[in-house]
């Protein structure tokens, strides 16, 4: 069917102003990709999946500029013993990373790979991707396979010591940046990833995970603060038998943030959890759109968001969890919640089962509304003033996504960053 | 019924399950009356709409409304959002008006009726004669008469047979008529609200609806009356390839309370037949009504041949301070259902409520829930939904909770759990939730469960066999729903969840 005419041209422009990078393992892919691009067309206000959330600036041919944001504290993660890989506007740097070679792991460049004629990634670079585009379509994911200039490749074939740390630094107010992760992990192996900073002006990132039968995967991302930053981030998660994979995302700040994660059991006995805590303020738009689909028995799904919205501030959750046919004794679980400071904030949320199978326990909640006053009541009846009572709050209601963190260490650095946050805003 | 033989030759079955299995699954409804009917030629142009406006001795302006509609339809487009997959309908091959010969004079009381047709209701359970208790209401006997009394406004085809107790309900102020009656008796009424809930381009299946509503009912409270009586609407299909359209406005005045029923059946055809269905409701200060539906159109056979495309839009605006309006609906029939009874929360401390069965077993499928728009200030809703799915069916909640940044202090509550039985089945649930003010509170709960195996095996233990106690875990699942419902529905509604699941287990 030929696009609306506005999509058309919209993706058409898009398409004009990128450059493929050719030849390489990864060739036939990206045109792949760029096929998919042309088919589906990038977002607009009209598609369903966007009613909450305006994808214009981040279709657009030159997306708006962002003012780089210093916001005076270390960078996240910066007491832990890790690996860093940095880039910077998209670019990497390697001055500013560490040597990539670690005992368990092989930590490869995107645009090392690229001009190879056979490597690993070729399996999995697109191929998750491209399975994540039905049943609702994820153009801007397939923008970036076509079009990624850079990432990692990392195959987790044990148990490293340490963990990965992609830092993305921002630096340029005009940066419109698009990264491309691949991730393989081993059967047995066990890795734990982290990603902080704003990375660019405009960030299209997408990481494909591939979790073999018994590999344990777990990402800590804190997205950066820089205030007028643009974030579209895809995660495509296919898990296998006994696998698990567990995801954490902060996002404090930002104009536009859509983070999309796609998750696929194909293996039995497999657990996955997808959390994600938010503060926003002001003009802030965060968007968090999650699709679990359970295609084998007795796995269980954790989706855990948390938001709390002031001055105007605007919270977008649309989770669903698919049961297909046979996926029997299947636990899903969903919860969003937000917490709003004032009146003026808003939240929109669209739960969503559908399930094929009978034996199965699914429950979705969603939750909406101001500080609880009793709370607060009982905590200034005991001498605490109101703004620190706020915090504690603040922070009690936002604990139940932290917790979703496996690493005691990781959690209380999270939690610390909230709460200096929520300190320098009373 | 080729399935059901194939059941008895399945080994370790009884014959008495058999049956048993046999007579539930069998639509009970499903006979047709043999009557002359009148046919307006097939399809819809402007031709048809204006003789539907003729049939009904309509003035010139429904006339012109009825065409704008219709000008506005043929630019519309189908929606396909919906969980639901049919055929494509041709809506040039059908009848959009049939009635039965013998109503072209219109009788002036139900005594002048064709006696064929009052047994036709009669063999429905709805006898038409007034005075007559309700045939199968526990306790009925026991009450006093006039508080069983039900006026009932029957509806064959496109037409209103007639409308029962209309003199006792006129000394009370009370308007109740079909809905050509009230445009020909008082246009007034009809001008100031029909189109005002859900306006003419509202959706495809509404403009559609504007455009070729045959009949249905009208119902005016004064200010402060509390209706003397629940009143009640009986729509039946009988003719082949006809489309029923029916028309419902239901004005509840200042003050007013008003409990309005409505049933459906229709005969079982081996094609699918399209009934598109306008319900607006306007409820003024302190004003409350209660509406409730056991829709029971055919479902469609075993094999999913036939059913009703039951495409519904109802609406209820609680345009005053303090109205209250709560829909009650148990959904067992039509082979698709495509229904959304909204609440808009205009008034201040208004509420609405929406309880809901929907139970889907053989082909079904079931795309129903409901819209909260709260705008004013200490608005409250509630939303009780349960949804069964058995055999091949597919059953999807769909709703919005909207909270507007001027509805200050409002509450939603919405629960759905939705109840699957075989593993061939589906159960949905898309609520979108909006929020845009922070005084109002907004909780959604859901789960998706089979039925419970601890439960099953209790039942069982006391001597139960595995249909009763799926039925007994399934009313009790059932049992917040069902509470809702007015008296003359609470037995009825009951047998409903047994029947359609029965058989099911296994």
């Amino acid at each position: 069917m030929a696009l609306p005419e506005l999509k058309q041209s919209t993706t058409e422009a898009r398409l004009a102003a990128l450059s493929l990078p050719e030849g390489g393992c990864l060739d036939a892919a990206r045109r792949a990709a760029v096929a998919r691009v042309q088919t589906m067309g990038l977002p607009d206000r009209r598609d369903e999946y966007w009613k909450y959330t305006r994808p214009d600036t981040l279709t657009a041919v030159q997306g708006p500029t962002a003012a780089v944001f210093d916001s005076g504290e270390a960078p996240m993660f910066d007491t832990f013993d890790r690996i860093r890989i940095v880039f910077v506007d998209g670019v990497f740097d390697a001055d500013a990373s560490d040597d990539l070679s670690l005992e368990g792991v092989s930590i490869e460049r995107l645009a090392e790979i690229q001009g190879k004629d056979i490597h690993w990634a070729k399996d999995i670079y697109g191929v998750l991707e491209a399975r994540g585009q039905t049943p609702v379509q994820r153009p801007l994911a397939a923008l970036n396979t076509a079009f990624a200039t850079d990432g990692v490749v990392i195959h987790v074939t044990g148990t490293p010591s340490k963990p990965i740390n992609l830092v993305y630094r921002h630096e340029n107010e005009s940066s419109d940046a698009i990264l491309h992760h691949v991730i393989k992990v081993d059967s047995g192996a066990e890795a734990t990833i982290l990603e902080n900073g704003p990375a660019a002006s405009r960030f299209n990132k997408a990481m494909e995970i591939d979790i073999a039968d018994n590999g344990t995967l777990h990402l800590v991302r804190a997205q950066g603060r820089d205030h007028e930053r643009r974030a579209a981030t895809h995660l495509f998660a296919r898990l296998g038998r006994e696998s698990v994979f567990k995801s954490f995302t902060l996002t404090v700040n930002g104009v536009l943030t859509r983070n999309e994660a796609v998750v696929e059991f194909l293996g039995d006995d497999a657990v996955a959890h997808v959390a994600g805590a938010c503060v926003g303020d002001g003009d802030f738009h965060h968007d968090d759109t999650v699709f679990v689909t359970h295609d084998a028995v007795n796995c269980e799904s954790r989706q855990v968001f948390k938001k709390v919205l002031r001055n105007g501030a605007t919270g977008v959750f649309q989770g669903k969890i698919l049961v297909k046919e046979g996926a029997q004794k299947t636990d899903g679980y969903q919860i969003s919640q937000s917490l709003l400071l004032d009146d003026d904030s808003q939240f929109l949320a669209k739960p969503e089962l559908e399930i094929y199978a009978d034996d199965v326990a699914c429950s979705h909640g969603s939750t909406s509304g101001a500080i609880d006053e009793d709370g607060l009541f009982y905590l200034r009846s005991r001498g605490v003033p109101e703004s620190e009572a706020t915090d504690l709050m603040t922070l009690a209601f936002l604990a139940e996504a932290v917790a979703e963190i496996e690493s005691d260490e990781i959690a209380a650095s999270i939690n610390d960053r909230l709460y200096g946050w929520l300190a320098r805003r009373r | 019924m080729a399935a059901l033989d194939q059941f008895e030759a399945k080994e370790g079955v009884d014959q008495e399950t058999v049956d048993a299995v046999r007579e539930v699954s069998t639509y009970k409804y499903g006979w047709e009356t043999d009557i002359e009917m009148e046919y307006a030629p097939k399809g819809v142009n402007p031709d048809i709409v204006r003789l539907i406006s003729e049939k009904n001795e309509e003035p010139e302006w429904m006339t012109e409304w009825r065409l704008q509609a219709f000008e506005r339809w043929t630019g519309m487009v189908e929606p396909d959002w919906a969980m639901v997959e049919y055929p494509e309908i041709n809506f040039q091959d059908q009848y959009y008006y049939a009635r039965p010969k013998s109503m072209e004079e219109k009788p002036k009381s139900l005594d002048e009726v064709d006696p064929k047709l009052l047994a036709t209701y009669e063999k429905l359970g709805i006898p038409l004669k007034e005075q007559m208790i309700l045939a199968g209401v526990e306790g009925a006997e026991d009450a006093p008469s006039e508080g069983r009394k039900v006026a009932v406004d029957a509806v064959f085809d496109s037409v209103s047979v007639g409308t029962t107790f209309q003199d006792e309900l006129k000394k009370a102020g009370v308007i109740f008529c079909s809905i050509s009656e009230a445009i020909r008796e008082h246009p007034e009424l009809v001008k100031k609200y029909l189109g005002t809930v859900v306006p003419v381009s509202d959706n495809f299946y509404a403009t559609l609806n504007s455009a070729v509503f045959s009949d249905g009912s009208f119902v005016y409270v004064p200010p402060g009356v509390r209706c003397p009586m629940e009143l009640s609407t009986y729509f039946r299909i009988n003719a082949e390839n006809t489309g029923q359209f029916e028309r419902t406005l239901i004005i509840a005045d200042k003050g007013s309370y008003v409990s309005y029923l409505e049933g459906c059946t229709a005969p079982q055809r081996d094609t699918a037949q399209l009934h598109a269905a306008v319900v607006e409701i306007i409820v003024e200060e302190d004003a409350e009504v209660k509406y409730s539906t056991v829709q029971n159109w055919f479902p469609g056979d075993e094999n999913g041949k036939g059913g009703i495309y039951n495409f519904v839009t109802k609406r209820a605006d609680c345009r005053g301070d303090r109205a209250k309006v709560m829909w009650t609906q148990v959904e067992t029939g039509s082979a698709v259902t495509w229904k959304y009874p909204s609440c808009i929360l205009r008034g201040e401390e208004s509420q609405g409520e929406f309880y809901s069965i929907a139970i889907a077993n053989n082909y079904q499928q079931a795309d129903t829930g409901t819209k909260m728009i709260h705008l004013g200030k200490n608005t409250k809703s509630r939303i009780v939904s349960k949804g069964i799915s058995a055999g091949k069916a597919q059953n999807t909640y769909r709703g919005l909770v909207s909270m507007h940044p001027k509805a200050k202090n409002s509450r939603n509550y919405t629960q759905c759990d939705s109840l699957l039985i075989g593993d061939k089945c589906g159960a949905h649930t898309v609520p979108y939730i909006e929020v845009k003010n922070n005084s109002s509170r907004c909780e959604h709960e859901a789960t998706t469960s089979k039925v419970d195996d601890d439960q099953l095996f209790y039942c069982r233990q006391r001597g139960m066999d595995e249909e009763e106690a799926v039925a007994l875990v399934v009313n009790g699942f059932c049992k917040d729903v069902l509470q809702a419902l007015p008296m003359e529905f609470a037995m009825e509604a009951q047998q409903l969840v047994a029947i359609s699941l029965e058989g099911s287990v296994g």
